[in-house]
């Protein structure tokens, strides 16, 4: 481990470059941007869960005074796209279009409106005259591929763009298998084996600002976007498809963001506003209702997970065998790489010779699933955290000590990665930095293990103990890639022009931070502007955990090819040559101690002498996705009356690499662990027999508030990734794991009963007490 | 729709405006004044990102009709800092590490500005309670509650 090196500006908690704009209220999101004569833009939804449009007559709607247009399936290009933000081509299906005439899911788009002000466009919505003729639908996942069930996509264009498994007549948006060893034999070698069925719920990302974007055309004809995306490049390439017009006609800017988690990793607005932009040659805006997003934009996968673990006597796993039935909803975004992602986050962890994972996802005429913070690993993890603990148990052991005795350490080899990966697997896929152990045991101290399991109490009320350990990735190996671009200015600043995306997590300053870092400076004396798709260069944007890991190994670069040029500068100022000075506090310094300042060094490069722009670009690719991980440690009490679950104290025991910005770093492990509790316990779409989500806001889709936050406590260990920028990797989702299991675990420490249905909410904590009773 | 005449004190400043009966003062705020630092997350009074200061009170600016602010007096986010010096509570989110993406946060410091205005000793729960009806899907709100309590425990002290 080389965590003892010193940083300057790595390793502190500088305040976030956008911080000032954000707490005046100064810094503009999408929807604060305005344009001269902007019409505003809204969709008519599918009041039905799988319909075909018979008629659609819009004449009442057009008539309106201050409706500008009203475009149907008739009027849009037929092209098949995916909305999924991914790399090219997308490992998701083309089997969306811009409108249809058929409709897959309540909250599907119908037709779509553009007007003089909002309540316009919604008046005229309800002028668009629709028949449909109503097809059966497919509403539970498990009925999807029977061979009654009715087909989804019966369209003949919908294909996916690379060479996987994809069979729309069965309904299944992709299919993974992949195996290590054998686990039959495995099985066969163990003393105990357990099998268990789990299920996760359907989920909002609620990120607090609703999806938005706005296009305009400028003066050289070129469609301009500023959205709400996570995504800009991805964006670009996506409208290019949608609309047919070149990429090169296309800008997208990325303001400032409210959150995404995955929800924003989705195109879908850009090609609405693009297309009416296009038709009306006006500005137009569109924002998602708080409705929208719940009914209407992406949620998390629902899956039903299969897993069984073997082990012998001592402890020590033979067999792990995974299945997930994903349920990817109307259309496939996510569909594939989600579910690779439940075994890759999983059996990623464990010393096991024999290790099988296989997944369906299927299509079905629910909300459309997508990227969620966690990406499979959420769902992965609760099959097998909920089924070790049970394994540990009879087996006699501590689920600490079975951890221990069974997960990888540093420099491990990982077989299980060269089958599931997303990209090309180049040797034996390894893991370099892995402190989960450490992670284990501080977690266990801090909240004192030893002496709180299997001690309920008595009465209404037990109390009971649960832990779980999860992993995620950073980056993608060798399909991310991330760029950035450094100029210096006459006064010894730096612009910094990044694709990276900061969507609220802070990697405008943890990316500042490293630039500073290389060129001796302080933060502030980066000038941060991320991202446009004219201005910054190439980065996939925030998603896979990438941007701290992969962008900022692009940023470390960048800053050091600058730093030679600096030094070039510097000793010609010097009198000396390059090989005999160095960088450091912002001066270049020569023999003697002679130095001459950043200032000097840009004045001179821009004014003075062989004038040239102090300026570099570097691009990263990942060759390794070098995991995070944590231990989540969980005291609950359970009310055996009503069945509410109280969580009393939750301790995460970290390894991230190097914090680059400790309090950022610690906002992200804290804001999942919240994300993660507040789904184990209270999160869920509702959905009637007719497939409408009942609960389309905050009223009745409960998420976290101040009032119900436990005691938390967070513990970074040390440690320190040699593969990545200063010691880092990734952190932005992994502790979103750990609650589901580690709180099922703990209810069970309290009341006996163990829960595979999230959320635990009381009634199914209620019917699982009585049901043990009953016996 | 017939306009009405309305008078309104926005961070100090008199405004006389004519508007439409139905425009929430969300949208006053925002579309006729251009202060767009008070956010719309849900329009139903459900998230908090809309909360300002009325007459003393924070409220959802998207549950309040305009016409009914005559006379009134209303702070927002823009209205905090003065001569360029922040305030104490925008000062101690930035340093606690309470602003992620910031979408939540104009609305978070204005219900806690209204509790400390009315509250100088608060407790943890009393802040708790306060913000219970500004939701925040970024931090996780610890440091958020840290940032309050640290501005009212230096108040608290002479």
């Amino acid at each position: 481990m080389n965590n003892k090196q010193k940083f300057s500006e790595v390793g502190r908690s500088v305040r976030k470059v956008d911080a000032m704009g954000l707490a005046t209220g100064r810094a503009k999101f999408t929807d604060d941007y305005e344009m001269p004569g902007m019409l505003h833009a809204k969709l008519l939804r599918s009041p039905h869960a799988h319909a075909r449009i018979r008629s659609i007559r819009t004449a009442k709607a057009r008539a309106l005074p201050g409706v500008a247009a009203v475009l149907t399936y008739k009027d849009v290009p037929r092209v098949p796209f995916t909305t999924a933000g991914q790399g090219y081509p997308e490992p998701s299906p083309y089997d969306d279009f811009i409108l249809d005439d058929k409709v897959r899911f309540v909250g599907d788009k119908v037709a779509l409106v553009a007007a003089e002000t909002d309540e316009i466009a919604g008046e005229a919505l309800k002028l668009i005259e629709v028949e449909y003729e109503e097809l059966p639908a497919v509403l539970d996942p498990r009925k999807a591929m029977r061979s009654s069930a009715p087909v989804i996509h019966d369209e003949k264009e919908c294909y996916i763009a690379i060479p996987v498994p994809y069979e729309p007549e069965r309904n299944r948006a992709a299919r993974v298998e992949a195996v290590v060893g054998n686990v039959e034999k495995g099985v066969m070698e163990a003393e105990v084996a357990v099998e268990d069925e789990f299920e996760n719920q359907t989920a909002s990302h609620s990120a607090l600002e609703p999806h938005c974007a706005l296009s305009w055309l400028d003066e050289n004809d070129r469609l301009n976007i500023i959205s709400s995306t996570q995504v800009p490049y991805h964006a670009r390439r996506i409208v290019s498809r949608a609309l047919q017009i070149p990429v090169k006609r296309i800008r997208v800017i990325k303001p400032r963001l409210g959150g995404g988690f995955g929800g924003k990793q989705e195109v879908l607005l850009e090609p609405y506003v693009g297309i009416l932009t296009l038709k009306t040659g006006r500005p137009v805006k569109m924002r998602l209702t708080r409705k929208e997003v719940f009914t209407s934009a992406r949620v998390r996968h629902n899956m039903i997970t299969k897993v069984q673990v073997a082990a012998r006597k001592d402890g020590e796993l033979t067999a792990i065998d995974l299945y997930a039935l994903s349920n990817t909803g109307a259309y496939g975004t996510h569909g594939l790489t989600v579910a690779s992602n439940v075994g890759t986050r999983t059996l990623t962890m464990f010393r096991c010779p024999n290790m099988r994972f296989s997944s369906d996802v299927v299509y079905t005429n629910l909300s459309v699933s997508g990227a969620y913070r966690g990406y499979g690993g959420t769902q992965g993890i609760l099959a097998t955290a909920i089924t070790m603990d049970d394994l540990a148990e009879r087996l006699g052991m501590d689920p600490v000590d079975f951890y221990l005795k069974n997960i990888i350490g540093g420099g491990a080899e990982v077989p299980i990665l060269k089958e599931l990966g997303e990209g090309p697997v180049l040797g034996q896929p390894r893991v370099s930095s892995c402190e989960l152990a450490a992670c284990i045991k501080a977690g266990m101290e801090a909240i004192g293990w030893k002496k709180k399991r299997g001690r309920p109490g008595g009465g209404r009320f037990r109390r009971g103990i649960g832990m779980s350990v999860m992993m995620q990735g950073s980056s993608i190996p060798y399909i991310d890639m991330g760029s950035a671009f450094i100029k210096m200015n006459d006064d010894g600043s730096f612009n910094l022009l990044m694709g990276a995306t900061d969507i609220g997590q802070g990697s405008d300053t943890v990316l500042a931070q490293m630039a500073a870092e290389v060129l001796t400076v302080k933060t502030d004396d980066i000038i941060v502007y991320s991202s446009d798709t004219d201005l910054t260069p190439f980065d996939v944007g925030a998603y896979a955990s990438s941007t701290t890991y992969l962008s900022g190994a692009a940023v470390k670069q960048t800053a050091e090819k600058v730093r030679e040029q600096i030094l070039h500068v510097g000793a010609a100022l010097l009198n000396t040559t390059p090989g005999k000075v160095h960088l450091s506090g912002g001066c270049v310094i020569g023999p003697g101690g002679k130095s001459v300042t950043l200032k000097e060094v840009g004045t001179s490069s821009l004014y003075e002498k062989d004038q040239f722009q102090i300026s570099a670009s570097a691009s990263s690719i990942s060759h390794e996705s070098p995991p995070p991980f944590a231990a989540h440690f969980v005291e609950v009490e359970v009310d055996r009356a009503t069945g509410k679950v109280r969580v009393l104290e939750y301790v995460q025991a970290v390894d991230c690499g190097t914090p680059i910005n400790p309090v950022l770093a610690r906002g992200q492990a804290i804001g999942a662990l919240i994300n993660g509790i507040s789904y184990a316990l209270v999160e869920q779409y509702i959905y009637n027999s007719k497939g409408a989500m009942l609960n389309p806001g905050y009223g009745y889709y409960k998420i976290f508030c101040t009032k119900d936050i436990p005691k938390i406590t967070t513990i970074f260990v040390p440690s320190y990734e040699p593969t990545g920028p200063f010691g880092a990797k990734s952190v932005g989702e992994v502790c979103i794991s750990g609650p589901l299991p580690a709180i099922s675990n703990a209810i069970y420490d309290a009341v006996d009963v163990r829960l595979h249905r999230t959320p635990f909410t009381p009634d199914k904590v209620l019917e699982a007490i009585h049901a043990r009773r009953r016996g | 729709m017939k306009k009405i005449k309305l008078t309104i004190t926005v961070n100090g400043k008199k405004h006389t405006l004519r508007i439409a009966p139905n425009l929430r003062l969300l949208d006053l705020l925002r579309d006729e004044l251009r202060l767009t630092g008070t956010k719309e997350g849900c329009g139903i009074g459900e998230c908090g990102a809309c909360t300002v200061i009325l007459d003393g009170k924070a409220v959802n600016s998207c549950l309040v009709l305009a016409g009914r602010c005559d006379g009134s007096e209303i702070i927002t986010i823009e209205g905090l800092a003065r001569d360029g010096a922040l305030h104490p509570l925008q000062q101690s989110f930035i340093d606690h590490g309470a602003v992620q993406c910031g979408f939540c946060t104009p609305g978070m410091i204005l219900s806690a500005k209204a509790l400390l205005d009315e509250n100088q000793r608060p407790t943890e729960k009393d802040i708790r309670v306060a913000i219970a009806g500004n939701l925040c899907r970024c931090t996780g709100y610890k440091q958020i509650v840290q940032a309050i309590q640290t501005v009212a425990d230096r108040e608290k002290t002479p």
